[in-house]
């Protein structure tokens, strides 16, 4: 099992227990750049500390938000491709529905690409339904343009022999022509968020790695819907290493310091929900049959432990999110055997999604964290997938 | 009154219209909330001709064709529409959105039309390109816009929680069509605007004087920028005067009816 190392690279001083909207409509008046500044400093370090530690590294990228200061997620993938040394470099995900340039898109990551040697791996995402208000195009055609892109971006990349043109239902473009091109051929590894069925066959189809977050043991029905997808269409068997989850880590020498941060680090599940009425449900994001639910009960983030319980993914007990493995938490021995019994329920877990640092989490406890699932935790799953992929072979 | 709803199909799209009254057609176009209280207002202008009322393609019952992309290729589908039901001397009245799109069918062939009006219409860009002319619907929480959109919020239906499944459905359709439509640039067709020379026909204005959503200082430019148009305002009304004044409206839109022929154009025409 892969584990990469992800923060959002919150700004917490402006995450005000009054403040109602985390997101799209908070003044930016509520940042003090200079403190940003070290924070920015700050979760580079952290990244530079997990590259050293045998870590992947991740990030993501939201706009217009106090709990998520990547906002651009080219940025800290371009800093991180020079500072890193041996480190997958993962983004997940560039949301290429709402990017107005796609060939632009291509140029970023192929740079990227270029600049870490060929360690860039290639997440897109759809967006979380907040981002539309802050996006020109409106959710109603992302789904297409979504794909669109995709399928734009990929061509940019692996077009080597000169300029091609582009006449698409939502892109038009003469003389592509991508520059550097990609260090990995034909292109960097590619990922993609999904939970639906409809989407995550299409994954499956082609064969890149799928992505979910915070979803629990109901992984196991998603990772399936990809599984039985490739089965049918008769195509070689998905392999642990085309499914990743994003969880959060809460690991100290002692369960009750262990869930004393956990404490802290469900401040930002809290938070996911913080945003102003009309943002939660944009118009076109969700289906009309789901935007009509929502309307008259807002929906949540919803989550199975391993006995089939729901729970709620964002406002559950912390016992309620163990069981979901939605946060692992505990000594090292713990969190080691939460994560293989997860990695066991959902049939198989290649990537792991580290969030070990989540809301006012300090530096010195994230860097705890960090070390400590590093030396105690991670040879104990690079060793259980090296055995398994020996049996196999 | 007799009203007669059903299916029509043209061009292909399916569009759910009402029939009621007699005599000369009258087109109304709604407003983006869709048919929501209209049937007050059909009634009212039902006693001066026969109010032919089409839901829009994607909203109330019907799903929205992916062909149908813009204003502009439902002001053609309405234009086919008159074509096909072959009516002549139309009055057509639109509210709100159902008021950008009759302006649209204006520009592009007025033969089976002789009078427009238009209430409280969105669809040109007039003010400051750092301020938004019409509130920002995506962006207000639904308390906000109907405290914004009505005179009297008694009139505002938005109990969702007392909903059937089949109305809260409409209300999603409606709202997502309306993004498909009017999302970006927001509410306004950048092309519209110098095309209003093409507007021959007499045109009244109306406006709820109480119209917070998009207020009348915005509304007289539409009048001021299509030749000859009139413009009055409704007394106890926000963005919906035919919902919130129902009578009124109907009957300034008659007595126009009934006058003489006043913009210059239009004489100079005749």
């Amino acid at each position: 099992m892969r584990v990469f190392h992800f923060s959002e690279q919150p700004y917490p001083p402006a995450w005000l227990p009054e403040l109602k909207s985390l997101r799209v409509d908070l003044p930016s008046k509520n940042l003090d750049p200079r403190i940003m500044a070290d924070l920015y400093e700050r979760y580079i370090d952290e990244w530079i500390l997990a590259d050293q530690l045998g870590f992947d590294v991740m990030v993501n990228e939201h706009h217009a938000s106090a709990t998520c200061l990547t906002s651009v997620a080219c940025v800290t993938l371009s800093i991180l491709a020079r500072v890193t040394k041996r480190a997958r470099i993962l983004t997940l995900g560039y949301p290429i529905a709402n990017r107005l340039d796609p060939v632009r898109v291509a140029e970023e990551l192929a740079m990227i690409d270029v600049v870490s040697r060929g360690r860039l791996e290639m997440g897109f995402v759809r967006g979380v339904p907040t981002e539309i208000p802050v996006a020109v195009r409106s959710g109603v055609t992302q789904v297409s343009r979504f794909w669109e892109a995709h399928d734009l971006i990929l061509k940019s990349l692996t077009s080597i022999d000169g300029p091609f043109d582009w006449q698409g239902e939502h892109f038009q473009y003469r003389n592509v022509n991508v520059w550097p091109r990609c260090y990995q051929a034909p292109h960097p590894p590619v990922w993609i968020t999904g939970r639906s069925p409809a989407n995550v066959r299409e994954i499956a189809e082609k064969g890149y790695v799928l992505g979910t977050f915070l979803s629990g043991y109901q992984t196991r029905e998603i990772f399936d819907n990809y599984r039985n997808r490739r089965l049918e269409l008769g195509m070689t068997p998905a392999t642990p290493d085309r499914f990743s989850y994003l969880g959060l880590v809460a690991i100290a020498e002692t369960r009750k310091e262990a869930e004393r941060r956990a404490a802290i680090m469900q401040k930002w599940l809290y938070s996911v929900s913080l945003v102003s009425e009309p943002f939660g449900n944009p118009p076109g994001y969700f289906s009309v049959n789901d935007a009509a639910r929502i309307l008259r009960a807002r929906g949540g983030l919803k989550g199975k432990t391993r006995d089939g319980k729901v729970v709620d993914s964002l406002n559950g007990t912390l016992s309620e999110l163990i069981d979901a493995g939605i946060m692992f938490c505990g000594t090292p021995d713990d969190v080691h055997r939460q994560l293989s019994e997860f990695s066991e329920g959902v049939g198989g877990l290649g990537n792991f999604l580290m969030m070990a640092h989540a809301a006012d989490l300090s530096h010195d406890e994230t860097v705890d964290q960090i070390t400590l699932f590093g030396k105690e935790v991670l040879p104990r799953l690079k060793q259980a997938s090296a055995t398994k992929a020996a049996e196999i072979a | 009154m007799e009203t007669q709803a059903g299916i029509v199909t043209v061009a292909g799209t399916r569009i759910e219209m009402r029939r009621s009254g007699k005599g000369r057609p009258i087109l109304f176009l709604h407003p983006h909330i869709g048919m929501e209280h209209a049937d007050g207002f059909i009634r009212c202008l039902s006693g001066h001709g026969e109010v032919i009322a089409p839901s829009h393609p994607g909203f109330g019952e019907t799903v929205r064709p992916e062909g149908v992309a813009s204003i502009d290729d439902i002001a053609y589908l309405y234009l086919e529409l008159l074509d096909q039901l072959d009516l002549r001397d139309v009055l057509l009245v639109g509210s709100s959105l159902g008021g950008w799109i009759a302006m649209d069918m204006a520009v592009k062939a007025a033969q089976r039309i002789s009078r427009m009006v238009l209430i409280d219409p969105v669809g040109i860009k007039f003010g400051a390109r750092d301020k938004l002319d019409i509130a920002d619907l995506y962006a207000i929480p639904d308390a906000k816009f109907i405290e914004l959109a009505y005179h009297d919020r008694g009139l505002a239906r938005r109990d969702y929680a007392g909903m059937s499944d089949e109305e809260l459905l409409v209300v999603a359709r409606n709202t997502e069509s309306t993004a498909r439509y009017a999302w970006s640039p927001y509410m306004y067709d950048p092309r519209l605007r110098h095309l209003l020379y093409r507007i021959h026909i007499p045109t009244l204005v109306l406006w709820g004087n109480n119209d917070r959503f998009a207020a009348p200082d915005y509304g007289r430019h539409y009048a001021e920028s299509i030749p000859g148009a009139q413009f009055q305002e409704i007394a106890a009304a926000g963005h919906f005067p035919h919902i919130e004044q129902a009578q009124a409206t109907a009957d300034a839109i008659k007595a126009f009816d009934a006058g003489a022929p006043s913009a210059a154009k239009h004489k100079e025409m005749a």
